[in-house]
């Protein structure tokens, strides 16, 4: 390897990589595109197509080119900022503002769209993914333990929810804890025996407890429904007043504030749920981190042994974490599950984990704002392209790419330091 | 003088490795106490056995007359032993200030000011650096940091893993008259192990050579710094 960081290479290289690439499009072309079987009256002939093969070769020519040129230039950017890099650990206080311009932005959101449903919908969805994402970040941001089997917390809650309300007539606020205490249980009853785990296996145990949540949700029909999931889950109501049109049962909220009925009191209700549900999450861990505990979730995972030395019980430390973040899982859960009346284990499948865990690895591991700005894209991205669908895993994939090579620690890398001493030395 | 630590005909295994066989070794109430040996002697295993890391398959280890050999490891710097392990095992992403909390987690939180005002004495360069996530500083400032971490649990018995691995001549010096300073200020009770024997020696009271998982020689600082089979295997060529 040359030093790509400090020099680029000079022209006459990047001519003779292009051409290599060129004549290696030439040969896998002639046959997969200069030569073209027709019908010929009932017999396969074949047809010649040069000018596609000419203009298939001069596109891998240029395209080559024009990879190099950037990948250089990514690399040589990246090379001058590590170089002229200001002090690492500083605050960035602009972040905070940021972040508060995003929270207002969200509280106006439904207001501003208001005849707009599906964006309300969309950014009620967002919010959800946010609040997961959040949850996770706990356990893999802070505590650096990989779980690839979220997604079970999350069904966790979201079946407490429907099970306890169908059956027992539960509101969907005295279930909110009671989801929250049972996932949490949950990720303990996980974590005690798996957590002296290390990375990998770690992950394959929690990616099996995922997929053993979701067979007992669909194999255990007389418990959760089976493939047909619970039905008819009661929405949420505002402090008793249900979301329904004027009926003699009792007051709606519609008719308690002297309100015309409208499905979109329901839409701007759950979002604003959800928003709040999200913000008292976001409060919560923030203030995890700073305490001790939140700061051995990072010790932890920055050295297992030197915590140990410190006289931390690590298991128990990464249990907190584990435990909490399932918590969060589950109420995100409940929610969920209050939202869409009707549950399955068709939502609880792997690729939820893979979206969540994304979401936490692409926003950078341990950043709040950076969940929110990639769940923001991985909701997006995919409703963005709807109309070229064909395309959507495609355009998908190659957003995940670019990311992960421009910022290779995630949208937002930097972690805020959680305690500050402002004055010369401390006072005794 | 008390006995702090007492290692009585201790064995430990490595899977099948035998690392440490029958170790005796004693270090009193206010002693500099140096273990030195070559590469794969079982130095640092004899200090993993006092954490249970592998735990003693025999024999005793007592601290302050306490048998802990078979206590959990992280009961047992709960005690008052705290290790500054080998290769510092810095919180590398978290800043200084926040290590040094790490540090101060089963403390007193009333000592926490007292206890930092007088690490940023020991160590200035810490005080400068305290918002500077650790794994920026040189490798020197991590050495410090590693020490004043493990100080600010305030341990009766502090545990030195080859401090001086893989630093500048200079800051080599600064390790040992730190070590040097914490024992004669703060009665600090020391046990290092260390390659770097001359030094080692020079700063200890006694000194132990661990041969093949065997302590071979042992006596004062200075007796060993004279005597022909220390300098032949370990001093010469050194400086």
């Amino acid at each position: 390897m040359t030093t790509h960081a400090h020099n680029l290479p000079n022209v006459a290289s990047r001519l003779k990589d292009a051409t290599g690439i060129a004549l290696v499009s030439l040969l896998l072309g002639v046959p997969m595109i200069g030569l073209k079987t027709v019908d010929a009256g009932g017999a396969l002939a074949i047809a010649t197509r040069w000018p596609w093969l000419l203009a298939f070769v001069a596109t891998m020519f240029v395209g080559r080119l024009v990879l190099q040129f950037v990948l250089d230039h990514v690399k040589l950017n990246k090379a001058k900022r590590a170089r002229t890099r200001p002090e690492i650990g500083a605050t960035r206080p602009w972040l905070k503002w940021i972040g508060y311009g995003v929270v207002g932005f969200a509280l106006v959101l439904p207001i501003a769209f208001s005849g707009n449903r599906y964006v309300v919908d969309t950014a009620t969805t967002v919010l959800i993914y946010v609040m997961l994402g959040w949850g996770l970040n706990v356990v893999v941001g802070l505590a650096g333990l990989l779980d690839l089997g979220y997604v079970a917390f999350y069904a966790v809650g979201a079946y407490t929810y429907g099970l306890l309300s169908t059956h027992f007539g539960w509101g969907f606020w005295e279930t909110l804890p009671v989801a929250g205490a049972a996932a949490a249980t949950f990720g303990v009853i996980l974590g005690w025996p798996t957590l002296r785990l290390r990375g990998d296996y770690l992950a394959i145990v929690t990616l099996g407890f995922g997929e053993i949540i979701r067979l007992i949700l669909v194999n255990w029909t007389d418990f959760s429904g089976g493939p047909n999931g619970i039905g008819s889950i009661p929405r949420p109501t505002f402090f008793g007043l249900p979301f329904s049109p004027d009926s003699d049962a009792g007051p709606t909220f519609a008719s308690f504030f002297h309100l015309e009925y409208s499905p979109e009191h329901r839409v701007m209700f759950l979002y604003y749920l959800i928003l709040v549900l999200a913000l008292l999450t976001n409060l919560f861990v923030s203030r995890m981190r700073k305490l001790p505990v939140g700061l051995a979730w990072e010790a932890v995972r920055e050295d297992e042994v030197a915590c140990k030395a410190l006289g931390m019980n690590v298991t128990n430390v990464k249990l907190s974490a584990f435990a909490i973040g399932a918590m969060l899982g589950g109420f995100a859960g409940v929610f969920f599950a209050a939202r869409q009346g009707f549950i399955s284990p068709e939502s609880f499948v792997f690729s939820e984990s893979a979206t969540i865990l994304a979401i936490v690895v692409l926003g950078g591991m341990g950043s709040q704002l950076g969940v929110v700005i990639a769940s923001v894209l991985l909701v997006l991205l995919p409703e963005l392209g709807r109309d070229f669908s064909e395309y959507r895993m495609l355009m998908f994939g190659a957003a995940m790419i670019l990311i992960m090579v421009w910022r290779p620690g995630g949208l937002i890398a930097h972690r805020e330091p959680t305690y500050r001493l402002a004055k010369k030395g401390a006072q005794a | 003088m008390s006995t702090m630590l007492e290692y009585s005909g201790v064995h430990a295994y490595y899977g099948a490795i035998h690392a440490l066989r029958g170790v005796d070794l004693v270090v009193n109430e206010g002693e500099i106490v140096t273990l030195i040996g070559a590469n794969g002697a079982g130095k640092s295993t004899l200090m993993m056995t006092l954490f249970g890391k592998p735990t003693a398959s025999s024999g005793q280890i007592r601290f302050q007359g306490d048998d802990i050999t078979r206590t959990q490891t992280h009961k047992i710097s709960r005690e008052g032993i705290a290790l500054v392990p080998e290769g510092r095992r810095i919180f590398q992403r978290m800043t200084v200030m926040e290590n040094l909390q790490m540090g101060a987690t089963f403390a007193d939180k009333a000592n926490f000011d007292a206890d930092l005002k007088r690490m940023f004495e020991m160590f200035p360069i810490l005080e400068k650096r305290q918002q500077q996530r650790a794994g920026t500083l040189s490798g020197g400032e991590q050495q410090m940091l590693a020490i004043a971490r493990a100080l600010m649990g305030r341990p009766k018995l502090l545990l030195l893993d080859e401090p001086s691995l893989g630093l500048a001549p200079l800051y080599i010096k600064q390790v040992f008259k730190i070590i040097k300073e914490l024992n004669t200020r703060d009665k600090m009770t020391i046990l290092l192990v260390e390659q770097n024997a001359h030094h080692a020696l020079k700063v200890a009271h006694r000194a132990y050579v661990l041969q093949h998982g065997e302590i071979v020689l042992t006596g004062t600082g200075e007796e060993l710094l004279a005597s022909a089979e220390v300098r032949a295997a370990y001093l010469e060529g050194s400086h």
